[in-house]
């Protein structure tokens, strides 16, 4: 009843030869961005698509605020005194910085962009579980976003993004109610979003589409999902206990009642430990299926990536106190949280060793996406290493809350997910808006990204050993060389991040038309037209063949135990 | 002062015992990082290249994986991980567990700066000066927010809690002037709260202390308000029994309690007791004690410990110092507020094992702390000296 | 095996057809069955979701009581019990009006579905009213979390009474507020969650009243019946936690 039998048939489009042999169909007439055009059609929509766009725009706006605000910070510490602005104004930088690349352009980014987009069309579904839900989940980001806004407008947070206690409760005397009502309701957001993966995941697989057929990017948004839904209601809580304390002056992070503001450490970390996984995981996602596609390889190892995206996930609830060493946690405790966050390691060690091992005897192209996945693998591998030393208990006394730190999550966050989320975004480009990016400039602007990035950092992890600690308005002047670097790289950093925001634009109106599958790459995403219709299939797709399935299953070299049982009909299959 | 004078580091100085294992340590993991790195980096551009498309429509033979490969990496990385795991527990065992023979040094941290008293009494703030080669043990509270205390050059930090006390110690093994800083952030002046570490020779040590005016010993000071807050008319001292448990020679022993449990009597039991009277009741009393909460400042409550440990002198440690503290200062005592529990300490003192530290005697109570506290610049701030975290809030929220 | 899939596919999807004229079926579903497991899992998942909401307060809780027991026992001393109780029964009493509307929506009995759901809120509100007074004696006698704290003398001496010559029963007042902190947090949210519960089950009484509902679609009830019950539950907790601790 369905034409889709394989990855290589396409259901709905008149075929026309290619120079390369391959079907390459006329793009549909409808699709979900001309549907309408009415500003109503967009900010009532409860099409997936168009609600990740809404998102796109809206979380590039707040990448761009917070770059902003990264490059007020560089600028500041280009000198070892305090002299652009002053030193209540820093903390104020920092404290924005860092609420809103963490809340509003993170943990949001990769799910809800690019989540939104792909999570149906990978597994077969017309649209999430919820549609009205994912919807909600937009407006409840907006609703956040303008209140931490207008916190930040009305002057702004000095706390520091992690709003310690008693600082946060009993001392600063900024908006940190708002701003952490602002980010209560930014939870909500997220746990809809998760909320809605788990569901769809579950429920609006196409048939055929078993757990193991799915591309490895659903099984990273499940993990991701996951801790969206366990983690988010503690920071949500703890929030809310925050802020009843600033309002009565008194709660249970109150010592002189008997409270604890290590508690709200303890609280604090429960979330925003996993919350690294939330920024993590789906950059994990998107480079498994990049690496896959450029290589024309199967993911080496599915399973073991597959299963290590949720033992990330599981694993990460258990390591929190690896941030409290220094804060009189008991040793025993330092001990346990050393020990399981050694044990998280093993699974991005895994996955980092199954992407290297899928490019041997790949056919391995160097478009942009592939760099940035290249780059990403390193950047990451450096980024988890050093993440190492903090989490060895004797090492992180020295390194914690220093530029160390800083420098390690900056390449995991930056060098990671932030990498990931370019090289997805051109990636899926073609798909989202049914244009071709220039490859060129796309090349050439990865490149600017890795050596900005790595100029800016790099020199952190040094600062860091020689002391220099975090969120320091003024330091002494022998750590002012390898500061300069750092401000250095930053501004090449920025160009690096404004040259695809050019490119990307113009290729909207200027940009070649898309192919349905430009990359010849294998997921259901690509069997329907770029952009795809609002329903994404026109058919209910029913999926006979594994992820990534590039070659017949019989011409599959077996080196383990995962040949799958079926041997689907592969008579169709013209590739050679 | 030679470190400051030169423009660029890229390693900080090793100036204390662990600081040479903390770097072996360092660098063994740079060491494994790099190769691990390589080894990914050199092996994926290998692939990179030498399986580079060569016509756009190829598809290369499919691998599924391979569960040798994949029992290998992940055996294979977690191995060499216990490694960084057990050398740092190690470590960190060095690092916080406390030398019985240190010199104690009490440290208050404040917004936005840090308050030393060291044994004999002198004071500083923002510097601190130690002496080479001597294990110095530092009991750390703080009077408003958390910050942290660290010493790179040292290679030590710990948080510094409201409510708590933590420690950490040291033994400086080179003279010179060492960066302190706050890293847990504190607020505006964040960055502005740390000084310099000091460590100089014994006998310059020494001269140091014997030149610095109004040093009463904490253990004296404790003792002043010992009397002052009245505990004494109920804890005697000296051990004849009172309605309350004896506190002579309790410290670092085991208290039965009246619920049943067991504590073991350290500076956080007794800080609770003097605070909290009712959360730990010894067996055998009844809870009558009632709260010192609001009443007693962190450095107060600081010396107080002091003169509680050093009621029990098997377990208190030896913080005597040769030097002599300031013995020339009679008129503080009688010139302070509560001067009226300044009673002649020996009169009190009837167990004779209490110890005979030579600055003991000196002292005459808590009122010099007090002059000595108003001399210091950070008793100019308003709510300075209330204790937790109940000071008026300057919200405008 | 591909087979098999396949055939199961085809049979999903007939059956799709069959149904898809129901008016309630949302146009991205295949069928109503598809939408309604969707529905149920997306509830159980929030719902755990709310679980790791209260639970960060339980966690406070089992904390504070650990290392203050008698200023915990001597501040639900203070809690009226009588009016717990009472509210504990009414919510019980709320969850078989709503189980039963449930029930009623199943078999297609609109008026009667109507009838219960009204019962429901009724209950609800109840309860508010009930948590209200508590509220109000409380905030009469100063015994709010905060600078201007007053502990209920009557309640303490009569407390200390009871343990008489209890070595135990000595209460810091200052320690005290952390009981009511606790108290006013879990139950403040408690209640919010009863407000939001009163406010959903109004939404539905408006589309049962419009014949939105049938025996064959009714998974907004059984959802919003799902959400009550895990509400009293919550409550089930709290009631002797907060209220009996003291009253041994």
């Amino acid at each position: 009843m369905s034409s889709i039998n394989s990855p290589f048939d396409k259901p709905f489009e008149q075929p026309v030869d290619s120079p390369g042999g391959r079907m390459r169909p006329v793009p549909a007439e409808r699709n979900y961005l001309n549907a309408d055009y009415s500003v109503r059609s967009w900010l009532l929509t409860k099409d997936h698509k168009r609600i990740a766009l809404l998102y796109l725009f809206s979380v590039s706006f707040f990448f761009f605020i917070g770059s902003i605000y990264a490059m007020l910070i560089r600028l500041e510490l280009l000198t070892p005194k305090g002299d652009l602005v002053q030193a209540a104004t820093y903390n104020k930088l920092f404290t924005h910085h860092g609420i809103i690349m963490i809340f509003l352009f993170l943990i949001p980014s990769i799910p809800a962009i690019l989540g939104n987009f792909l999570v149906p069309l990978m597994i077969g579904a017309k649209d999430l579980a919820f549609p009205k839900i994912n919807l909600l989940s937009w407006y409840l980001y907006m609703i956040g976003a303008v209140i931490v806004s207008s916190a930040i407008m009305i002057g702004g947070v000095d706390t520091g993004w992690y709003f310690y206690v008693p600082y946060s409760s009993n001392f600063s005397n900024t908006y940190v109610t708002l701003a952490g009502l602002g980010i209560f309701v930014l939870g909500f957001s997220s746990i809809l979003t998760g909320l809605n993966f788990i569901v769809t995941t579950h429920t609006m697989r196409a048939p055929g589409m078993t757990w193991f057929r799915l591309p490895l990017f659903i099984w990273s948004h499940y993990a991701t999902s996951l801790i969206m839904l366990l983690g988010t209601p503690v920071i949500a809580i703890t929030l809310l206990l925050l802020v009843f304390e600033r309002t009565f002056h008194v709660g249970i992070f109150d010592p002189t009642i008997g409270g604890d503001p290590v508690l709200f450490q303890h609280l604090f970390w429960f979330y925003s430990h996993p919350a690294v996984y939330i920024m993590l995981l789906p950059g994990m996602a998107i480079i498994s299926e990049i690496i896959a596609t450029f290589s024309r390889k199967n993911i080496f190892g599915y399973k073991f990536v597959a299963f290590s995206s949720i033992a990330i996930a599981v694993f990460g609830f258990l390591v929190w106190g690896h941030h409290l060493f220094s804060s009189s946690q008991s040793v025993f405790a330092g001990m346990i949280f050393s020990f399981i966050s050694f044990a998280v390691a093993v699974p991005s060690a895994i996955k980092v060793f199954n992407w290297t091992a899928t490019l041997f005897r790949g056919s391995i192209s160097y478009d942009t996406p592939m760099l940035y996945a290249l780059g990403y693998i390193g950047l990451f591998a450096i980024g988890g290493l050093t993440g190492l030393f903090l989490a060895s208990l004797g090492m992180d006394v020295h390194l914690t809350d220093t530029y160390f730190v800083v420098a390690h999550f900056h390449y995991v966050m930056v060098g990671g997910t932030l990498l990931a989320y370019l090289g997805g975004i051109h990636y899926w480009w073609p798909k989202i808006t049914g244009r071709l990016y220039p490859e060129g400039w796309g090349r050439f602007s990865a490149l600017i990204v890795f050596v900005g990035f790595n100029l800016t950092f790099f020199p952190q992890f040094l600062l860091g050993f020689l002391g220099m600690p975090r969120r320091y308005h003024a330091y002494p002047p022998e750590y002012q060389v390898l500061n300069v670097l750092s401000s250095a790289g930053a501004s090449i950093l920025a160009i690096g991040f404004t040259i695809p925001l050019i490119y990307l634009l113009w290729s909207l109106r200027y940009g070649p038309k898309a192919t349905d599958d430009p990359w010849m790459a294998t997921g259901l995403e690509w069997r329907t037209s770029s952009p795809p219709p609002t329903e994404n299939f026109v058919e209910t797709p029913i999926v006979t063949w594994e992820a990534y399935e590039f070659a017949p299953q019989e011409t599959m070299k077996v080196v383990g135990k995962l040949t799958p049982d079926d041997k689907p009909d592969r008579s169709s299959y013209s590739g050679n | 002062m030679f470190l400051l004078q030169s423009p660029v580091r890229l390693l900080p100085e090793q100036a204390s015992t662990i600081s040479g294992e903390v770097d072996a340590l360092y660098f063994y993991l740079w060491g494994v990082s790099a190769v691990m790195t390589l080894l990914v980096a050199i092996v994926a551009a290998f692939f990179v290249i030498k399986y580079r498309r060569r016509a756009p429509d190829e598809i290369p033979r499919q691998i599924a994986g391979s569960m040798k490969l994949e029992t290998l990496w992940s055996v294979i990385p977690f191995i060499i991980m216990l490694t960084f795991f057990g050398w740092g527990l190690k470590l960190y065992f060095t690092m916080y567990r406390m030398p019985k023979d240190a010199m104690e040094i009490s440290v208050v941290g404040k917004q936005w700066m840090w308050k030393f008293q060291h044994p004999t009494g002198q004071r500083e703030i923002n510097e601190l000066h130690v002496p080479i080669g001597q294990k110095i043990k530092l009991i750390m509270t703080t009077e408003d927010v958390i910050h942290a205390l660290s010493i790179p050059d040292f290679r030590i930090k710990s948080d510094v809690v409201p409510g708590r006390y933590t420690a950490i110690w040291f033994e400086a093994t080179k003279t010179g002037r060492y960066h302190l800083f706050c890293t847990e952030y504190c607020g505006t002046n964040h960055s502005g709260m740390g000084g310099f570490v000091e460590v100089m020779e014994r006998n310059e040590y020494e001269a140091w202390l014997s030149g610095n005016l109004n040093a009463v010993s904490p253990i004296v000071a404790g003792e002043g308000h010992f009397n002052s807050l009245g505990c004494v008319s109920c804890h005697s001292a000296g051990g004849a029994g009172g309605r309350c448990p004896t506190l002579a020679g309790i410290f670092g022993k085991q208290q039965p309690l009246a619920d049943g449990g067991n504590v073991t009597v350290d500076e956080a039991y007794i800080r609770e007791s003097i605070l909290n009277p009712s959360a730990k009741i010894v067996a055998g009393y009844s809870n009558i004690m009632p709260t010192y909460q609001g009443q007693v400042s962190e450095e107060q409550l600081l010396q107080l410990v002091s003169y509680i440990k050093s009621l029990s002198p098997a377990a208190s440690n030896g913080i005597q110092t040769t030097a002599p503290a300031r013995e020339n200062n009679p008129s503080t005592g009688v010139a302070s507020p509560s001067g009226q529990g300044t009673t002649n300490p020996d009169s009190l003192r009837s167990n004779p094992l209490a110890p005979t530290n030579p600055n003991a005697e000196a002292g005459r109570g808590a009122g010099s702390t007090r002059a000595n506290d108003a001399a210091s610049p950070g008793s100019s701030r308003p709510n300075s000296s209330s204790s937790g975290g109940n000071q008026p809030r300057r919200e405008n929220q | 095996m591909a087979t098999q899939t396949l055939n199961h596919a085809d049979a999903h999807h007939d059956a799709a057809h069959d149904e898809e004229h129901h008016p309630g079926l949302a146009h991205h579903f295949d069928n109503m069955e598809q939408q309604r497991d969707s529905g149920t899992l997306g509830m159980w998942v929030f719902l755990v979701t709310e679980i790791m909401f209260f639970g960060g307060m339980f966690l406070a809780y089992m904390l504070f009581r650990a290392s203050n027991p008698n200023e915990f026992a001597a501040g639900s001393y203070q809690l009226d019990v009588l009016l717990g109780g009472i509210n504990t029964a009414v919510l019980i009493g709320s969850s078989l009006t709503m189980a039963l509307a449930v029930f009623f929506a199943q078999t297609g009995n609109k008026s009667l579905l109507v009838l219960f759901l009204l019962a429901t809120i009724l209950l609800g509100f109840v309860f508010l009213g009930i948590k209200a007074v508590e509220y109000g004696t409380k905030f009469s006698h100063g015994t709010i979390p905060g600078r201007n704290f007053k502990v209920e003398h009557k309640k303490m001496e009569e407390y200390e009474e009871h343990h008489h010559g209890d070595a135990a029963a000595n209460v810091d007042p200052a320690r005290l507020q952390m009981f009511f902190v606790i108290y006013f947090m879990l139950t403040g949210v408690h209640a919010l969650h009863m407000i939001i519960g009163i406010g959903v089950m109004s939404v539905l009484v408006f589309f049962a009243l419009r014949n939105r509902y049938s025996p064959e679609y009714h998974s907004h009830i059984e959802l919003a019946g799902l959400y009550w019950h895990f509400v009293d539950i919550v409550w089930i907790f709290l009631f002797p936690l907060l209220y009996l601790i003291g009253r041994h």
